[in-house]
């Protein structure tokens, strides 16, 4: 059973990757991330990693991927054709993928790691629950935690400046002439309510109905 | 499954990312795949945390995760700016940098 979790699991994900790296529409490679992540979930399930999984579904495929769906939709990147440029890319990239695949084949299953063909270790109650993580956050991994919530801070403040509007470069004349202009009559200023309205304020919408007399300025 | 199959996977998700980065010209696409690439990292550490028993690797994926989000963060935010003032969207083109 599980063997067949596997299979359909890892090519799920492996296709999943080869539709990112070749749909040329960036929006469909972000969908196919989205089920190349999910498929990993499932890998992650298999090997006993529940909180991981969780967290790969939830953060990942879904916060994640929300922000680059958002991007692709605001940038519309088209479709883009295939290393058009670069020729002597679009061939040696396929080959050093290749390359590193063989390489990295050859490092993991020669290796003389004892039961790297077997299941792994046997399974203890409760490896990889929240509870056993969280324990492990807080207590041996403590630092690590708080350095990866700063990280996190100093990322969100840095994305924010990157992607900012830039209103400083240019003569910001749109606020200057906000603050300069003379407000409407009627809208309930401190000055209007002291009856000492002071400049040209001679902006009366036309729809507002006539200006009832003050009651003491009658006789 | 043994753990060698996991491995093996992780190993050839890892060569289409690193073939995406060459090969894609888009930089959403390149972040895409180096998605990739940190999730076939993230494949290998848990592999591992099964292999020898300890909770340790799934620790070090999930620090691997918050490192790729801020990342991609930024990442984006760099691919808003550029789009913002005009540039190319596109890896050959920004190549202001080359001195």
């Amino acid at each position: 059973m599980s063997a067949v979790l596997f299979f359909i699991a890892a090519i799920g994900a492996l296709s999943g990757a080869i539709g990112v790296v070749t749909i040329r529409n960036p929006f469909y490679s972000v969908l196919a991330l989205v089920f190349h992540l999910i498929s990993l979930a499932a890998l992650f399930l298999l090997l006993r990693a529940e909180f991981v999984a969780a967290a790969q579904v939830i953060v990942y495929a879904g916060a994640v991927m929300v922000l680059y769906v958002f991007v692709v939709a605001y940038v519309g990147g088209g479709d883009d054709p295939l290393a058009s440029g670069g020729t002597a890319l679009k061939v040696l990239g396929p080959l050093f993928a290749l390359a590193v695949a063989v390489e990295l084949c050859i490092a993991m299953l020669g290796t003389a790691l004892k039961g790297i063909s077997g299941k792994g270790a046997p399974y203890v109650s409760g490896f990889g629950t929240p509870a056993h993580i969280g324990k492990l956050f807080l207590t041996t991994y403590l630092f690590p935690f708080e350095v990866a919530s700063l990280l996190l801070l100093v990322a969100a403040i840095g994305a924010v400046m990157l992607a900012r509007r830039r209103r400083g470069l240019e003569p910001d004349d749109e606020l200057a002439r906000l603050l300069t202009a003379p407000r409407p009559a009627y809208t309930g200023t401190m000055a209007e309510g002291a009856g000492s309205r002071t400049g040209p304020s001679t902006t009366v919408p036309q729809e507002l109905p006539e200006r009832p007399t003050p009651v003491g300025e009658r006789g | 499954m043994g753990i060698g199959w996991y491995l093996v996977v992780s190993a050839l998700i890892f060569a289409i990312g690193a073939a995406g980065v060459l090969i894609r010209r888009n930089p959403l696409v390149v972040l895409l795949c180096l998605e990739l690439m940190l999730n076939a990292a993230n494949l290998a550490l848990i592999a591992f945390a099964r292999l020898h028993g300890g909770e340790d690797g799934q620790i070090f994926a999930l620090i691997v995760m918050v490192v790729a989000a801020a990342e991609v963060t930024v990442g984006l935010g760099m691919i808003v700016a550029i789009y913002r003032r005009n540039l190319p969207v596109d890896v050959d083109e920004l190549n202001e940098l080359h001195g």
